[in-house]
């Protein structure tokens, strides 16, 4: 388990971030979500004790970032944001040279080379120079050699720039499967990737927390307002206007006549559902309801909406 | 023990890996041997001492340029990040690149067995002492010169930067025998004559292996390679 506690960076007069609070649970994956500048990769190296916090601290178990970083280091497998690599090594020698910073050596890291290179598939470039493999191999080998010591915790800063669909998806999967029994925290600007890959999320958006929560929780809990998109046969433009008179929490925010239909974008209050009622006042009136749809708010809109209004909480 | 043992290994590969060392080595050899053959059979004696004046001005600029990427390239390329959130103590990570710039510094002076062999073909009642003496003091220049050139590329992300400032302090300390004591008021002189690294060099040049001498050069490099492990720190509290 993971716990941060009033976790504070300021670089000099700047405060990166701002006294935030969360807890990661074993077999958790955690997408972490911010705009650049956010604060989001300053709080992974703080997690990774790369920096040192100004206030607060992180907890692993009953170790702290500050007095334990060595022992806490030895949890952790870290993939940067940039990927960083020793471009001049084979792939090789890359994992035996990680693997042994590790301790990890002899018959234990053959072990760990065949987990890792099939995990990520590497098979093809085992013995290839870094710096002459592809983009997505790059990234796939710096995973492998976060992986190499079969780490409780892995923090994946964009773990999937750089690939294809395909390698996304075998990532995607690769993460999925290792965060049933490890704490996965893993960052992206991908949103629908952070969504069909983690179980819960953290928004971060001038160094606090905006938002905390799974993802259907959080796209749920944004929408105050449902819309429903309509489409009737036998109404006029004012009819529809004046059915929003005959209920209070009815507001249409767009109609317009196409044909012999009419369109219309229609909200009200997520906690009263009128679409029986709005159904109910169509037949009375001899209306033909042909499309009643609701207009889901995706994540990306709550991060847009989130991240571009400053600190909401 | 382990950490470091496996930092000097890959700086070591990395070394070889590239033309870096080859360059090093063959310029290292040809410069020594061309002024050593120019010089030795002209002076009619059985000493090494050509070469070991001839060295420490080569040392002057292969050792920050030896040095400069050790930390610079890692800092620009990102990877430092990798090797800061690994189980290993900046200490450890120092110590490791610092003793594998003293091991390519250490192959070099081996090649110089070429003028050692030489002088015992051609020469007669060899002071072997002395030599050995010397040799030591070629090696604890290199290790205090390394101890420099890591402390200069740990200042700058950029190589060039590190090379300038590296050269700069190491030229300091050897022209502090010869030029700044020139400029220095008596009261001072046996104080900066003191810390000049030539001054303890001749020292030990002479065959006399004196305490004074060897913590003089342990003290230089403990120096600076702490300095470095608090600057590789000071990353963590901006």
């Amino acid at each position: 388990m993971i716990k941060v506690k009033n976790l504070t960076k300021k670089y000099s007069n700047f405060e990166a971030v701002k006294s935030i609070n969360f807890q990661i649970n074993d077999g958790e994956i955690l997408g972490f979500l911010g705009a650049n500048g956010a604060g989001k990769s300053t709080t992974l190296k703080v997690m990774t004790g790369y920096l040192n916090p100004t206030h607060g601290n992180v907890y692993v178990n009953d170790m702290n970032i500050i007095d334990n970083t060595i022992e806490i280091q030895r949890l952790i497998g870290y993939l940067p944001e940039l990927n960083p690599l020793y471009t001049d090594m084979m792939v090789y020698d890359l994992l035996k040279f990680t693997a042994s910073m590790r301790e990890i050596y002899g018959n234990d890291f053959l072990d760990a080379l065949d987990r890792v290179v099939e995990q990520c598939t590497l098979q093809s470039v085992v013995h290839k120079k870094i710096s002459e493999c592809s983009k997505g191999y790059k990234q796939r080998i710096g995973l492998a050699s976060a992986m190499i010591h079969d780490p409780k915790i892995l923090i994946l800063d964009e773990p999937v720039s750089g690939l294809d669909p395909n390698q996304i998806v075998e990532i995607r999967h690769l993460i999925k499967a290792l965060g049933k029994e490890k704490i996965v925290i893993m960052s992206s600007h991908i949103l629908q990737e952070i969504q069909a890959t983690v179980d819960r999320i953290i928004i971060i958006n001038e160094g606090s927390i905006v938002a905390d929560g799974t993802p259907d929780k959080l796209v749920s809990g944004a929408q105050g307002n449902t819309k429903l998109e309509l489409e009737i046969s036998g109404a006029g433009v004012k009819d529809i206007r004046s059915m929003a008179t005959e209920f209070d929490s009815l507001n249409i925010l767009d109609v317009k006549r196409s044909g012999k239909v009419v369109k219309a974008i229609a909200e009200y209050d997520a906690k009263n559902d009128l679409r029986e009622s709005i159904f109910s006042y169509a037949v009375n009136n001899k209306w033909i309801l042909l499309k009643m749809n609701p207009i889901s708010e995706d994540l990306e809109g709550i991060f847009r909406e989130l991240t571009s209004s400053g600190t909401n909480e | 023990m382990s950490n470091i043992k496996n930092i000097f290994l890959r700086e070591v590969r990395s070394y070889f890996n590239s033309p870096m060392a080859y360059i090093f080595l063959v310029i290292f050899v040809v410069v020594n041997s061309f002024f050593f053959t120019n010089i030795f059979f002209k002076v009619n004696q059985s000493d090494l001492r050509t070469l070991f004046n001839i060295i420490p001005l080569v040392y002057l600029f292969f050792i920050p340029a030896i040095c400069m990427s050790l930390i610079a390239k890692e800092k620009s390329n990102g990877t430092m990040e990798v090797m800061n959130t690994l189980p290993i103590t900046d200490l450890e990570l120092i110590v490791g690149k610092f003793l594998s710039a003293l091991f390519l510094i250490f192959i070099g002076l081996v090649f110089t067995a070429v003028q050692f062999f030489t002088l015992v073909q051609t020469g007669t009642d060899i002071d072997y002492g002395a030599i050995f003496a010397g040799y030591l003091g070629l090696l604890l220049l290199g290790a205090v010169y390394s101890s420099i050139g890591i402390f200069s590329s740990s200042i700058s992300s950029d190589q060039i930067v590190a090379f300038i400032i590296g050269v700069f302090i190491v030229l300091v300390f050897y022209l502090m025998d010869k030029t700044i004591l020139m400029f220095t008021p008596s009261f001072m002189a046996s104080y900066v004559q003191y810390l000049s690294v030539d001054y303890h060099l001749t020292n030990i040049s002479r065959g006399v292996i004196d305490s004074r001498n060897i913590i003089y050069f342990f003290s230089l490099i403990s120096f600076f390679l702490f300095m470095t492990v608090r600057i590789l720190e000071s990353r963590k509290w901006k």
